[in-house]
């Protein structure tokens, strides 16, 4: 029941994108089309996943006993940077044809906040679920930070079908390109601040 | 424009970047480390101050009430007790709400003050801010006024509109207030 | 000194970083609910801008190409570390309220971007100066539009009510309305600032 809540709550009601404006020069980047879209949204589903995972460990058993938290930051952006570079290598040689479809991709992801975002919250903020309010586990932690991610996808590729329609649309000139995605973003964040206080 | 890359002078310039950069941040840290402390503190004791009456010196203890860990402050004035502040943390609207609850020996509530929240700025946030929800807890006695909100049968004015946040804060300083109750009893045996 | 000013100028309009370039979207968004916090969001942007910038601009002849990132973000990441320790000692409440956000200027396109552009093939007067320049850019988009949300969503300016006991439109606090104000903010600039 505790991991349902957590990916709904995820997914929808403190989506990443919409309601905790994380990654959003990505998402404004890449959702022009819609293939592209789902293409970064993979990848960024992989990153964040693995590189919550790691920093947590790190997090954990290096960060804690030595009472160096104050690295935090510092330490996990390079976990990121380093855990993009393996991926990309590992995936090369692993499995081309994915690599053809998110390789673009994986460069941008070491900027894109989204990911020492959700390694930072998870270690350092409490949550509550449903529970009394506690810090994650491990377990909890992944399912969370798996679930996180699908919302950014969710929201990219529901976004990138909003945009290619706009592109055929006849948009005033001062309006065209980031200014009329922006505002249709707003639009979007307001449908998804119906599912507010759903899950607690 | 920058160095040729080799084996030898990225492994040094990789290293000497972090090693500075350690160096440089461990310094920081023991600089900073008294100054944080102490802005805890003095953030804690101001909660503490603004929740009950004047007071000489604080008692720090973590207590267990029905399975939920509180932290518990007892404030002493020239020998004699003059109130506890009590830590107490439940689910609000949008996430954990912790308030700092003051309560005098005889089991009112002297006053109350959000240590943090999560909630919906202009709606649960006014938990905050709302002067009129904030001031009925100033004297509130349990004994004669019966806590939780008036939509379920109590004596508590909710904010409009943000009846879950009233709900939760009330749930909380009812809790503070059982587990002042149930320690003094305790300490009767 | 003059072509060190103009580097400053050119950081508020033409390369102004949120209306022109795009960059850090996510703090410009997240922590703008009120002119204040968008002023120190800013304020905390520039302060690692202009020492990573000169920093960068110091180190950058003897960094080998193949590794230059690594090390820029080595270097940014302890300047905003630095920052996140400053400000929980001096300014505690301030540090809560931008929350993640001040970690997060580590990923920051703006820093790392200007690094990569700018301070890693100039000196160090004019990297401070394109640092200090951006940096006010920056400050001065959010405070804009931290000020027309706090007056749609609060009916407050810099913390001062003006219409007394109303409650403004809620949803420009929340998130929908920073996207649609800063939507719109684009405009306005695209309309009257930017000369093609």
């Amino acid at each position: 029941m505790e991991y349902f809540l957590i990916i709904i709550s995820a997914i929808f009601v403190n989506n990443i994108v919409l309601a905790q404006f994380l990654g959003i020069c990505p998402y404004l980047g890449v959702s022009n089309k819609l293939s592209t879209a789902t293409g970064m949204s993979m990848a960024v589903c992989f990153v964040i996943t693995l590189a919550t995972l790691v920093t947590y460990l790190i997090n954990h058993y290096l960060l804690v006993p030595f009472q160096l938290e104050f690295l935090q930051t510092i330490a996990f952006i390079l976990v990121i940077a380093a855990l993009v570079q393996m991926v990309e290598i590992v995936l090369k040689k692993v499995s081309p044809s994915l690599y053809q479809a998110l390789g673009i991709f994986l460069p941008l992801i070491t900027t894109n906040c989204a990911v020492l975002g959700v390694a930072i919250t998870v270690v350092t903020k409490e949550f509550t679920f449903g529970l009394p309010s506690h810090m994650l586990n491990l377990g909890e932690a992944l399912v969370y930070a798996f679930a996180t991610s699908l919302g950014y996808g969710l929201a990219m590729v529901i976004f990138a079908g909003i945009r290619e329609h706009l592109a055929m649309n006849d948009v005033p000139k001062a309006f065209k390109g980031v200014p009329i995605a922006l505002v249709s973003v707003g639009i979007l964040a307001l449908a998804f601040m119906g599912f507010s206080g759903m899950v607690k | 424009m920058a160095a040729q890359s080799n084996l030898k002078n990225m492994v040094m310039v990789l290293g000497l970047t972090c090693l500075a950069c350690s160096a440089v941040l461990g310094g920081a840290y023991a600089l900073t480390k008294e100054p944080i402390d102490a802005a805890s503190v003095a953030k804690t004791n101001k909660a503490i101050g603004a929740v009950l009456p004047a007071f000489d010196e604080t008692s720090y203890e973590s207590v267990d009430v029905e399975g939920k860990t509180y932290n518990f402050y007892k404030a002493v004035k020239g020998g004699e007790t003059v109130g506890y502040a009590v830590e107490s943390t439940v689910v609000g609207f949008g996430g954990p709400l912790s308030l700092m609850v003051g309560i005098t020996p005889d089991g009112t509530v002297h006053n109350t003050s959000v240590l943090s929240h999560a909630e919906t700025p202009g709606l649960g946030a006014k938990c905050n801010t709302d002067a009129k929800f904030m001031a009925q807890w100033e004297g509130f006695d349990p004994s004669v006024k019966i806590l939780s909100v008036k939509k379920d049968g109590g004596d508590v004015d909710a904010i409009t509109a943000s009846t879950i946040t009233s709900r939760a804060y009330t749930e909380a300083v009812k809790n503070a207030v059982n587990a002042v109750k149930s320690l003094k009893e305790e300490s009767h045996e | 000194m003059s072509k060190n000013f103009k580097l400053i100028t050119d950081g508020l309009v033409k390369n102004n970083p949120t209306f022109v370039l795009l960059l850090g979207m996510c703090p410009t968004l997240a922590t703008t609910t009120s002119a204040i916090n968008g002023l120190s969001m800013g304020l905390a942007t520039l302060f690692v801008l202009v020492l990573s910038n000169v920093v960068i601009s110091l180190i950058a002849p003897v960094v080998p190409d193949k590794v230059h990132i690594p090390v820029y973000i080595v270097v940014i990441a302890t300047f905003v570390t630095l920052l996140q320790l400053l400000m929980q000692a001096y300014t505690p409440a301030m540090y809560e309220t931008l929350g993640l956000f001040i970690p997060l200027i580590v990923v920051n396109c703006i820093v790392l971007g200007r690094a990569e552009a700018f301070a890693s093939k100039n000196g160090v007067l004019a990297s401070a100066c394109d640092g200090i320049g951006v940096g006010i850019g920056f400050t001065l988009a959010l405070t804009v539009l931290g000020l027309v949300r706090e007056i749609l969503g609060s009916g407050s300016a810099f913390g001062f009510n003006f219409i007394g006991g109303h409650d403004g439109m809620l949803a420009f606090v929340m998130a929908p309305g920073a996207f649609i104000c800063l939507g719109y903010l684009m405009v306005l600039f695209n309309k009257f600032v930017k000369k093609d």
